[in-house]
């Protein structure tokens, strides 16, 4: 473990190619007995304009790991780089600034402003960095995820879907660098669920948007260009793009005791 | 990101009305306090302006020297014959002399003084050639001539008077017989309690004893001449004891009582309104705080778009802002009916001031507006930065809780500190020698916000062991609900010591005020029960004004009765300092027990014309000793030399003398119209009903003598204290009231907190009704703990300020039944804050609640 934190010097100081990088990540939380690894020493890289999926079982890490790339936690060793920069010691006010750049989000529970109307929250982002949106962009946008009826509706006006269809085009709106997604599908129906993983997929296609989603879902993960398999916090599969069947099959493989 | 903060305060009406009525009280209290000063001043400007219409200039006697604190100080009067030579001067139109009084007594049509409370009851004069110069306005009849009186039109509508009617009027000497010729009024503005009686000149001499005399000459300068010039040529005539002034000058001159008086209500009222703007701020950052705890997640979203910790601060403040903004224009508007609220206070105690249209200055809205909008951002700042801790990772993560801030690990060490400086700062504040007044109010009153400060963010230590000994009945009455109410109370100690905290503030200084005017009327009810020994006493209807010493002497050697002294009151300078001067008999002994200390038992009997007596105390500060000379000099100028002939023991609670007393013979020789505090009087048998009928018949024609047992007179005594005392429990009652707003700010909020646990508790079988005895517990409890932590603080301050006045005679004694009735307004206070709150949780939908989220 504490081998694993302290990467050889040449390869540390040299950012990688990728958008997204993390190098030997370890997090644990608590001390002492009680302590738990979370991460285990996770090294990967994010390829740019694909859709990378993150499974694992409950309790691998998988969520911890998409936390630590987005720069919502710290890692307790290695490093990750985002769009280039090396996250290490940023000051809360670059995280922001590099969150407002490079960084969309994509929520389990849609996480919009109830008091907002779906555009204003789509927009939201651009007024947070006090910006403007290209109108035309915009417009595309909004066609894109099907909202052009319910721009002016309210969140609690809106079903789980069109909820999340909101928060895609959030997250899409600044053009972001990466596209973190945490279990998109994990508070909509199945049918739902479709829709919005194709919506997800088409973004990346379409407009080339880097994604990175968290997953327990094989359905969802089957729509990604590559799979990253988590256990006990160590990256244990890299999978091409793969039917549902075969994610099935490489999950109930890991849960096997080794 | 304005815009974002604003729409979510839209989202959250009922939550930013809940925050704002903390601030719309206390803003109210300061809009109301200046509309209502603002709105007597302009009463008496309008009326003392109005006195000196058409007159350039105006030439009154004058006093040596006024008497700010005491007796009213009657300025000499000026020979009327100083009219015909004002007149004969060249630049002169038009001038005229008048008399006044203000103690011209009407009498109603049931025999008694028309009361006017504290106000005072005017008398003047007009002439024919001076009705330029009149301020009044006929509504009815015509201006009075010999044995006639013009009535204002507030007494004659009150008290039934026409034209053409008889009433009674008295100003020295026996009352007279009047016929109304006319009723009149101050155009545009309502003298408040006061009356006022007109006649015509040399009626008016004689009723207010000055003949030949005038109290004021009006002057109207030819066109062209300016005021200095008249002034110029009219000041030669003038003896050093008259002065000439521009009208102006003088109403301004007459108005400075008045001004003072009213500037010092302002700002007693406005400290009230400070009070309740503390309680505000501690109420408006409890509910922020907590609505911050709440909106977790939207901070933390926000976050994860991008927004800074700065964005975070500025929204929270923001929202305050508008909240305060919103809060202080609704205070503003309600200030204007508080105004006359508080007006109907102040005249219920005796307080009734004239009023002129009702003014809305520029000045009360601005500060109201800035101040209420001030208070809600200051009061937002702690909870903004503790939504900037919100981390991002909140918005994936349930139930994440906040980041301790960086000085956290201080706060101990932090509060028990601010603590104890507070308690360090109020006892030397107190209990400190050789500290002047100033600094020491500067360090009482710090200490007392910095121990508010204290104890509220100790109290979160103190929840838990106060919950269980407040909830033990509960739990008896309450049973499981009963249990659950104390456990939700202590479930988030810092929250619930906030709440609990505004109410803090309110009783401790209820508790305060409770013990303190205990202590005052303890001290005082000593001081007369050692003091008055006389079977009756005679003063003034309204017991406080002087009144004329004939009433007094009408009893002299009547029949039944065996001694009658009088005490006089009024004002002289000696020493350096303008004081009161009191005056008495040679037998004083028969109605005052006096402890003498130096000069013997019959002092009062040698006083003669060459003698004073004074207390230990004053003859201790300005080294006085039996013979020592001092000079005393009166209102017009004349000076009088007295040796000291006693010392006396006077009791702490105080006495009706002043610090020189002399006899009545010296004090009749150089005061012109006499007049008498109160008049002691023994009867052969004591105190009986045929004795007060006795009495009451020998003071028949002084309308405005009150006949009084030894009992009775006690009584009256006192009754400004507790007039006083319920004053101010009236004006401690608003910070009660906002306190009460935060607790159910904080039940609400709880309520919607704990959607999903109420529901669970219902599902599992739990009534409405238990679910609404459930949060009433809670909110007693809760009342409870701001009870007893209020009721600490506060017996400790008024411990500590009687002990400092112990030298006063001010004892500390605890008024327990009041404390009890504390007690019991607390838990009312706590049951009608959970009326809404338990409302909303028992009507939750069961299904809705469980699903909520």
């Amino acid at each position: 473990m504490e081998a694993a934190a302290v990467p050889a010097v040449d390869v540390a100081d040299r950012a990688p190619a990728a958008v997204v990088a993390g190098r030997d990540l370890t997090r644990r939380y608590g001390e002492g007995d009680t302590a738990v690894d979370a991460l285990r020493g996770v090294t990967l890289e994010v390829q740019q304009g694909k859709l990378t999926a993150v499974m694992g079982p409950s309790g691998s890490g998988k969520s911890t790991l998409m936390h630590i790339l987005a720069a919502l936690d710290k890692p307790t060793g290695g490093e990750v780089w985002v769009a280039g920069t090396k996250l290490g010691q940023l000051k809360d006010n670059d995280i922001t600034k590099l969150r407002r750049e490079h960084i969309g989000f994509i929520f389990q529970f849609f996480n919009l402003l109830p008091m907002l109307t779906a555009e204003e929250n789509v927009l939201l982002p651009l007024t947070i960095a006090g910006e403007k949106a290209d109108p035309e962009w915009r417009e595309d946008l909004i066609k894109k995820v099907g909202l052009q009826d319910r721009r002016t509706h309210r969140p609690a006006e809106l079903s789980g879907g069109q909820q999340q269809r909101v928060a895609i085009a959030r997250a899409l709106v600044s053009r972001p660098t990466v596209v973190f997604a945490d279990e998109p599908t994990g508070n909509l129906d199945s049918k739902t669920s479709g829709e919005i993983l194709e919506l997800m997929r088409d973004s990346v296609d379409s407009l080339g948007q880097t994604t990175v989603m968290v997953t327990h879902d094989p359905r969802a993960a089957a729509i990604a260009d590559r799979i990253l398999f988590l256990a006990d916090g160590l990256i244990v599969r890299d999978m091409p793009r793969a039917e549902p069947s075969a994610v099935i099959a490489a999950m109930e493989e890991l849960s096997q005791p080794s | 990101m304005i815009a974002v903060a604003l729409k979510g305060l839209a989202g959250r009406k009922v939550r930013a009305l809940l925050t704002a009525i903390a601030i719309i009280l206390g803003v109210a209290m300061i809009s109301g306090t200046y509309v209502l000063t603002d709105t007597m001043n302009a009463g008496f400007d309008t009326i003392f302006s109005r006195s000196y219409q058409n007159a350039d200039v105006v030439i009154t006697g004058k006093a040596v020297f006024d008497n700010a604190n005491g007796n009213t100080v009657e300025a000499p009067t000026i020979p009327e014959s100083l009219l015909g030579e004002v007149q004969n001067l060249p630049d002169v139109a038009l001038a005229a002399g008048s008399v006044t009084t203000d103690t011209l007594k009407l009498i109603g049509k049931d025999g008694k003084v028309i009361a006017t409370g504290g106000a005072p009851s005017l008398g003047f004069s007009v002439t024919p050639s001076g009705q330029p110069f009149n301020p009044t306005k006929l509504t009815a009849g015509e201006w009075p001539k010999g044995r006639e009186i013009v009535i204002d039109k507030a007494t004659a509508s009150g008290e039934g008077f026409a034209v053409g009617d008889q009433i009674r009027a008295q100003a020295f000497g026996p009352a007279r017989t009047f016929r109304v010729s006319g009723i009149a009024e101050f155009p545009g503005v309502s003298v408040g309690g006061a009356t006022f009686a007109i006649f015509d000149q040399p009626t008016a001499q004689v009723l207010f004893r000055k003949a030949g005399q005038l109290d004021a000459i009006r002057v109207q300068a030819k066109s062209g001449v300016s005021t200095s010039d008249l002034v110029g040529q009219i000041r030669p005539l003038l003896s050093p004891r008259q002065i000439v002034r521009s009208a102006d000058e003088q109403a301004a001159q007459d108005k400075k009582q008045a001004s003072g008086f009213i500037s010092f209500l302002q700002y007693a009222l406005l400290a009230f309104a400070g009070v309740s703007l503390f309680v505000g701020a501690f109420v408006i950052a409890n509910t922020l705080s907590i609505t911050i705890a709440q909106r977790m997640r939207e901070f933390a979203t926000l976050r994860t778009l991008g927004a800074s910790r700065r964005q975070v601060l500025w929204a929270v403040v923001i929202e305050a802002f508008v909240i305060g903004v919103l809060g202080s224009v609704l205070g503003l508007f309600l200030g204007l009916g508080l105004a006359k609220l508080l007006n109907a206070m102040f005249v219920a105690i005796g307080i009734d001031l004239p009023q002129g249209s009702t003014v809305f200055a520029t000045r009360t809205i601005v500060v109201s507006l800035l101040v209420g909008t001030i208070v809600t951002v200051i009061a937002s700042v702690r909870p903004a930065r503790r939504a900037t801790r919100v981390p991002p990772i909140a918005a994936v993560r349930e139930g994440s809780v906040l980041p301790p801030s960086r000085f956290a690990k201080y706060g101990t060490a932090t509060a028990l500190t601010i603590l104890a400086a507070a308690i360090a700062l109020v006892c030397i504040g107190a209990l400190g020698s050789g500290i002047a007044t100033g600094p020491r109010l500067l360090m009482l009153g710090g200490g007392v916000l910095l121990l508010f400060f204290g104890v509220s963010m100790n109290a979160a230590k103190v929840v838990r062991p106060l919950a269980a000994i407040l909830g033990a009945p509960a739990k008896s009455i309450g049973g499981a609900p009963g249990i659950l109410a104390r456990d939700n109370a202590t479930r988030n100690p810092a929250r619930t010591a906030s709440t609990a905290s505004a109410l803090m503030i309110g009783l401790a200084l209820v508790t305060f005020v409770a013990i303190f005017g205990q202590g005052l009327r303890s001290s005082f009810e000593d001081a007369v029960n050692t003091l008055f020994v006389a079977d009756y006493a005679v003063t003034s209807t309204n017991t406080f004004t002087p009144i004329e010493a004939e009433a007094g002497q009408a009893l002299v050697g009547a029949a039944g009765v065996s001694d009658v002294t009088a005490i006089r009151a009024g004002s002289a300078r000696y020493l350096n300092s303008n004081s009161d001067l009191t005056a008495v008999q040679p037998n004083l002994e028969a109605g005052v027990a006096m402890d003498w200390l130096q000069g013997g038992e019959d002092v009062p009997a040698k006083l003669g014309r060459d003698g004073f007596f004074t207390s230990k105390d004053y003859a201790k500060d300005h080294d006085l000793s039996i013979g020592s000379p001092i000079t005393l000099q009166f209102a017009d100028g004349k000076k009088a030399d007295v040796r000291l002939k006693g010392i006396w023991d006077e009791p702490n609670g105080g006495s009706p003398f002043a610090d020189v007393t002399v006899s009545t013979a010296l004090f009749d020789k150089y005061v012109a119209r006499p007049r008498d505090e109160m008049v002691l009087i023994n009867t052969p048998d004591g105190v009986s009903d045929a004795n007060t009928a006795t009495l009451e018949d020998g003071v028949r024609n002084f309308a405005d003598a009150k006949v009084q047992t030894r009992d009775e007179f006690k009584k009256n005594f006192e009754k400004p204290i507790n007039s006083l005392l319920n004053l101010l429990y009236a004006l401690l009652a608003l910070s009660v009231i906002v306190s009460l707003v935060g607790i159910i700010n904080t039940l609400v909020l709880t309520v919607f907190e704990r959607t999903r646990e109420l529901g669970m508790l219902r599902a599992v079988g739990m009534t409405r009704r238990q679910v609404r005895m459930m949060i009433r517990y809670e909110s007693i409890v809760t009342a409870l703990m701001g009870a007893v932590l209020g009721m600490v603080v506060g017996v400790f301050l008024a411990a500590l300020v009687t002990h400092a006045l112990s030298s006063e005679g001010i004892v500390f004694a605890v008024p327990w039944i009041q404390l009890v009735y504390f007690v019991i307004a607390a838990i009312l206070v706590g049951v009608l804050a959970a009326v809404i709150p338990a409302r909303r949780a028992a009507r939750l939908n069961v299904l809705q609640a469980l699903q909520y989220e």
